[in-house]
């Protein structure tokens, strides 16, 4: 029996309260009736019964144009295998992480074909270093042990400019730069989680082991302007700009082996289970723990909170992998990342609103300071569709969350630079523009990307550019239970509760607006029409 | 104030179609505790001390013919007329302990396991197992089917519920169809005067007098089907009816030419098939 597909649920007077995440920590709010809906993700797909036996024979039955791996592989030959950092899965998943199980297989034909040159980089772009513990965690011990005590498994860095190689430029005049390991091997094995849409396909090798140099083409305030959304390909610049450049690198001859995997959206470990439950089926034991948990929280403190939430592996599994051609093998993933979370949604609303998770692709065991709120909610879930936005042009989002103001030092040093100074003085993503070179090209900046576990400098800008969309389409966004001077400085109104919330929305978009509000996590994408 | 939600439990919306019902009870109701040894002990305690003098009571019970369970070994499936509530606790009194030790009654399981505590009551001390008689359904069969290959002897009324009027309804083929499966022994009963002490319309218990008779086991060949099987029930009711009202030899006479008197009575109006309906009290009723 297929699993229910998502619904949308009409909110009237016999509707439960329905939960809200609030960072590192959730409640129950009442919508009101009549005028509210809630869009609930479909429930997890059953995942396939064998990984391995699938990873072999989607490596021995490769799509598109390309042979088995088996037959890519010869002695003495260059082989780079690449893969997708800390920012993938969400939350990070229970071991075996796939990245681990597709790598053995991967190094098992690898040693059979007798190759020596083989190197493991972990495809960061102008992410934070992973730390031994998280590499250990997405790869395992055997693989990390036999490949980073010899230097052998690496993390792309982005401003080396001995370990960079630039091929060239695009028609469109964009630079081409990437990790040179993977550009001069004979062939590039790249391993992807591809958790939403916008993952995998040509971004994989053309942001993920680009430079900043490159990244800069696409990662601006045009292309997430014209990206509508960035999780829909037909209709993204983002898409495009990725695209043209992964072309551009095929046709210099770099060999790229595309290995793609879906997950279903089994998110929370059994205890909190009821995260991701329908609120008219919580059982007793879903509300004990409900009760529980939210006592517990109350009374513990931030870093405690944080740490609990964090220690969170989520019991993802694999529903789908695919390997081969990039474009070929990316379709294919489209199709299956799609129908695990897509969600038919019947026009658009006055007021988006939404509770935010704890975790989002850039704070993995860290804080998630007001400028990753910001992205999470305008960047990552507004853009959550296919169509149309979920809310109408001129309508609110209303976001609940504590926004604190507060910062991780050694992963977002930049980021608390950007909010003093930059959004200070403008909130407008088409106006810092010009920060942006100072920042990513600050030395103690770049020194603490390429040698510690920062976030490049440039970082904050990109996230900021990841809500231009949103702020572009919108007239008001409201942050319910934030920090009110770190939700001013957003450009963003405060609210205390939901309620005061939805009369100051009314501003802005008349009286008894229409209210839709998406109940994630688990992920979901709207189709709306 | 907490919120009624999570304390409580939340309210369904009515927009959202409501989840189809738990069924631990009814068909799905699990009987098996109820033939643990603890349980089988008490029943076998709440029979002998209470349900038994109770039925004497009551139903004063002649017994005809319980020499015919001499001839089988258990498991045996007993089939009988049913026309009374009085019926299973009269047959669970009679029965020998050879029998009765390890005994299930079919039971209607939207009668008798529509609530959990009906359920539990009637699984306790009857030891009932819960029948689908409103639409097909093999469950019941194959439970029936494995308890008897378990050991178990099983009650079956095969009308599939009491008689409005006293007579018999028409026989359905859960027994046969169990029979053929299992190749045990049918043994048929003949029960009358149950309904004239308590009717299926009228709750009221009037003490009075009964009969029992237990026929000559049926046994399923593999020439037979259901249908023919059926009708061997069917004609060995009618003959331990007959049987109950005159005698062995006069019953067994009409029996072999075919004419025991009809269990299914006149076809005529209400109050005529009422006023033919054999009773232990009247015995010039019976009609040949």
């Amino acid at each position: 029996m297929s699993p229910r597909p998502g619904y949308v649920l009409e909110v009237d007077r016999t509707t439960p309260p329905v939960l809200f995440w609030n960072g590192e920590g959730y409640l129950l709010e009442r919508l009101p009736p009549e005028q509210s809906r809630i869009v609930y993700p479909p429930d997890p797909l059953k995942p396939l019964e064998d990984p391995t036996e699938h990873i072999r024979n989607a490596l021995s039955h490769p799509i598109g144009d390309s042979q088995p791996l088996k037959s890519l592989l010869h002695p003495g030959m260059r082989l780079t295998i690449a893969f997708d950092d800390v920012s993938l899965p969400l939350p990070p998943m229970q071991q075996p992480d796939v990245r681990q199980l597709v790598i053995e297989e991967v190094l098992e034909l690898a040693a059979d074909a007798g190759i020596e040159d083989v190197a493991l980089i972990a495809a960061l772009s102008l992410h934070r270093r992973m730390t031994e513990q998280e590499l250990r965690h997405a790869l395992g011990d055997r693989i990390y042990d036999a490949f980073a005590p010899y230097g052998l498994l690496m993390q792309h860095d982005a401003e080396d400019p001995d370990g960079l190689v630039f091929l060239g430029t695009t028609d469109l005049g964009e630079e081409v730069e990437i990790n040179k390991r993977a550009a001069t091997s004979d062939l590039l094995v790249y391993v992807n989680i591809n958790l939403v849409p916008m993952d995998g396909g040509h971004k994989s090798v053309a942001t993920g082991l680009a430079s900043y140099r490159s990244v800069r083409h696409h990662h601006n305030v045009e292309t997430m302007l014209n990206s509508k959304s960035f999780m829909d390909m037909h209709h993204s610049e983002l898409h495009s700009a990725n695209w043209r450049m992964g072309r551009y690198i095929k046709e210099q001859g770099i060999k790229v082996f595309q290995i793609e995997t879906t997950l279903n959206t089994n998110t929370f470990p059994p205890q909190f289970s009821f995260l991701q439950k329908r609120e008219w089926e919580w059982g007793p034991k879903d509300r004990a723990s409900f009760i529980a948990s939210s006592k517990a929280l109350s009374i513990m403190g931030d870093r405690a909170r944080r740490a609990l939430f964090h220690s969170i592996k989520a019991p993802l599994q694999l529903t789908s992998i695919q390997a081969g051609e990039v474009e070929a093998v990316h379709q294919v993933t489209i199709d299956n990342v799609l129908k695990q979370q897509l969600v038919n949604v019947d026009g658009q609303t006055d007021i988006l609103t939404m509770g935010l998770p704890y975790i989002s692709p850039y704070n993995v065991n860290s804080i998630m300071n007001p400028i990753l709120v910001a992205c999470l909610g305008l960047g990552y879930l507004f853009n959550m569709y296919i169509g149309k936005p979920l809310v109408r042009e001129g309508g609110v989002v209303i976001m609940r969350h504590p926004t604190p103001l507060a910062f991780n030092t050694a992963h977002h040093p930049s980021y608390i630079d950007f909010f003093e100074e930059v959004l200070a003085d403008t909130t407008n993503p088409a106006e810092i523009s010009k920060y942006e070179e100072s920042y990513a090209t600050d030395p103690w900046y770049r020194e603490l990307y390429r040698t510690g576990h920062a976030y490049h400098g440039v970082h904050p800008f990109y996230m900021w550019y990841w809500t231009a969309h949103a702020l572009d389409h919108l007239s008001s966004v409201i942050v319910v239970g934030g920090n009110t001077k770190a939700v001013k400085r957003l450009g963003f109104r405060p609210a205390s509760t939901l309620a005061d919330a939805l009369e100051m929305a009314e501003d802005s978009v008349g009286g008894s607006p229409t209210i839709t509000h998406i109940r994630v996590p688990p992920l979901m994408m709207a189709e709306v029409s | 104030m907490p919120p009624d939600f999570p304390f409580k439990k939340p309210t369904w919306p009515v927009k959202v179609p409501a989840p189809l019902p738990k069924r631990s009870i009814g068909i799905e109701y699990d009987t098996s505790w109820s033939r643990s040894p603890i349980a089988c002990k008490l029943r076998s305690a709440y029979i002998k001390g209470l349900l038994r003098p109770s039925m004497y009571a009551i139903a004063r019970p002649s017994i005809k013919g319980a020499s015919e369970l001499d001839l089988v070994e258990p498991p045996v499936i007993f089939v009988a007329n049913h026309s009374s509530h009085l019926d299973t606790p009269l047959i669970l009194s009679i029965l020998p302990g050879t029998f009765s030790r390890k005994i299930a009654v079919a039971a209607a399981a939207d009668y008798f396991f529509d609530r959990t505590w009906k359920a539990h009551l009637f699984s306790l001390t009857l030891g009932a197992i819960p029948v689908e008689r409103k639409r097909p359904d093999r469950t019941s069969a194959k439970l029936a089917i494995s308890l008897i290959q378990d050991g178990w002897n099983l009650v079956i009324f095969p009308e599939g519920g009491r008689s409005p009027d006293g007579w018999l309804q028409e026989i359905r083929g859960g027994a046969a169809y169990i029979a053929e499966h299992t190749k045990r022994p049918i043994i048929p009963i003949h029960i009358s005067g149950t309904y004239q002490i308590m009717s299926k319309e009228r709750s009221q218990v009037s003490p009075g007098s009964t009969r029992v008779t237990f026929g000559h086991p049926i046994i399923y060949s593999d020439d037979q089907n259901v249908r023919h099987v059926n009708d061997l029930i069917y004609k060995s009711l009618a003959r331990l009816a007959d049987e109950s009202s005159t005698d062995w030899w006069n019953a067994t006479k009409r029996h072999a030419k075919g004419e025991s008197p009809s269990l299914s009575g006149p076809d005529s109006a209400a109050w005529l098939r009422a006023w033919k309906l054999p009773n232990p009290r009247n015995e010039s009723n019976v009609d040949t």
